[in-house]
């Protein structure tokens, strides 16, 4: 079964037409995605801009990640959850939109970036915990977090925008970028 | 001239139609508008989760306040520079729209409420009790401000 053909199939299951159609559920899990930007990356902006050395320099990374990185979880929590539901409510269409590939491949880097700090960088944490500008790696993870974290949501937003949707006339690189069937860009 | 008719010669303005005519610079300002929105919550949440007793207890809520001021007020200054081009291009729009309003009421009792009691109350140095319903009604306030914002869109 080819990942297609899953959303294929997830497209004709009963909950997703309904989501698909309802008039105030799909908006409002939308809405609820876009709100818990406050609290998913509200968090990780601030995280951040402590790891960069241009907020909260006087409190210890360590703290902030104690004190912090709980409710950035949450938000996370509520992102996966209200995500999965939009893209169950039009599957087809999402899987062969380019703007969605976009945001995987950057939800995939920041999520290495979040893997690489907590396994590396933070292994020398103790010597540079309460430095007000903490050392380059830690300095570049804050980065490299900011800018894949901002991309996701650039991203995310520009789904709606069709441009570049499969059913529309596109260049080559394009239909296989998003690996767009023409026939079934409608579903 | 009636409200009306000055929405609708805003949205003839030049930069009304600039965006109106293009079909990337809505979008882009919307990213931005996003991308503004995200600092203005952690902004936000970094003072009222420690009005609730957790955060950053290590440090005073007047404290935090100061440290996040440059963030907050950049964030809302973002958010000001790139919603108002968003209006102009869709004036008329938002003149029909109830979300638009309830947004704009929202935004301005945000800004009084956040300036003019939430941060006098803070460095007064009220009790826990005062601190807690003083955190939950800036989270309450500003979700409906976001919240309503999104709804422009669907109405």
């Amino acid at each position: 079964m080819t990942l297609l053909s899953f959303c294929q199939w997830l497209a004709e299951t009963e909950w997703s037409i309904a989501l698909h159609e309802s008039f105030y559920m799909y908006p409002l899990i939308e809405s609820t995605h876009v709100l818990a930007l406050f609290l998913f990356a509200g968090t990780i902006a601030m995280v951040d801009l402590r790891l960069l050395g241009f907020a909260f320099r006087d409190v210890p990374v360590s703290e902030i990640n104690a004190r912090i990185l709980p409710w950035t979880v949450a938000g996370a929590f509520v992102m996966v959850l209200t995500g999965v539901l939009l893209f169950y409510a039009i599957p087809v269409r999402t899987y062969q939109s380019l703007w969605f590939r976009f945001k995987v491949v950057f939800l995939l880097v920041a999520a290495f970036n979040v893997w690489r700090f907590h396994r590396r960088v933070q292994k020398s944490r103790v010597s540079w915990d309460s430095d007000e500008r903490p050392p380059r790696s830690a300095r570049v993870s804050g980065a490299v977090s900011l800018s894949m974290w901002a991309g996701v949501i650039v991203f995310g937003r520009m789904i709606a925008y069709n441009w570049f949707d499969c059913d529309r006339p596109q260049s080559d690189f394009v239909y296989w970028l998003s690996g767009c069937i023409v026939e079934l860009a409608d579903a | 001239m009636s409200l009306l008719d000055f929405f609708e010669s805003l949205e003839q303005s030049g930069i009304g139609l600039l965006i109106r005519e293009s079909l990337w610079l809505f979008p882009a300002v919307e990213a931005v508008h996003l991308l503004g929105l995200s600092v203005l919550g952690g902004s936000l949440l970094m003072v009222d989760l420690r009005l609730f007793g957790v955060g950053i207890r290590s440090r005073t809520p007047e404290q935090l306040v100061r440290t996040v001021r440059p963030w907050l007020v950049g964030s809302i200054l973002i958010m000001i520079a790139t919603g108002v081009p968003l209006f102009l291009s869709e004036a008329v729009k938002c003149y029909y729209s109830y979300s638009f309003w309830v947004k704009m009421s929202a935004l301005g009792a945000g800004l009084l409420y956040t300036f003019l009691i939430k941060h006098p109350v803070i460095r007064s140095g009220a009790g826990a009790g005062v601190q807690a319903v003083i955190g939950v009604l800036s989270l309450a306030i500003w979700l409906t401000v976001a919240g309503a914002g999104r709804w422009i869109g669907f109405s």
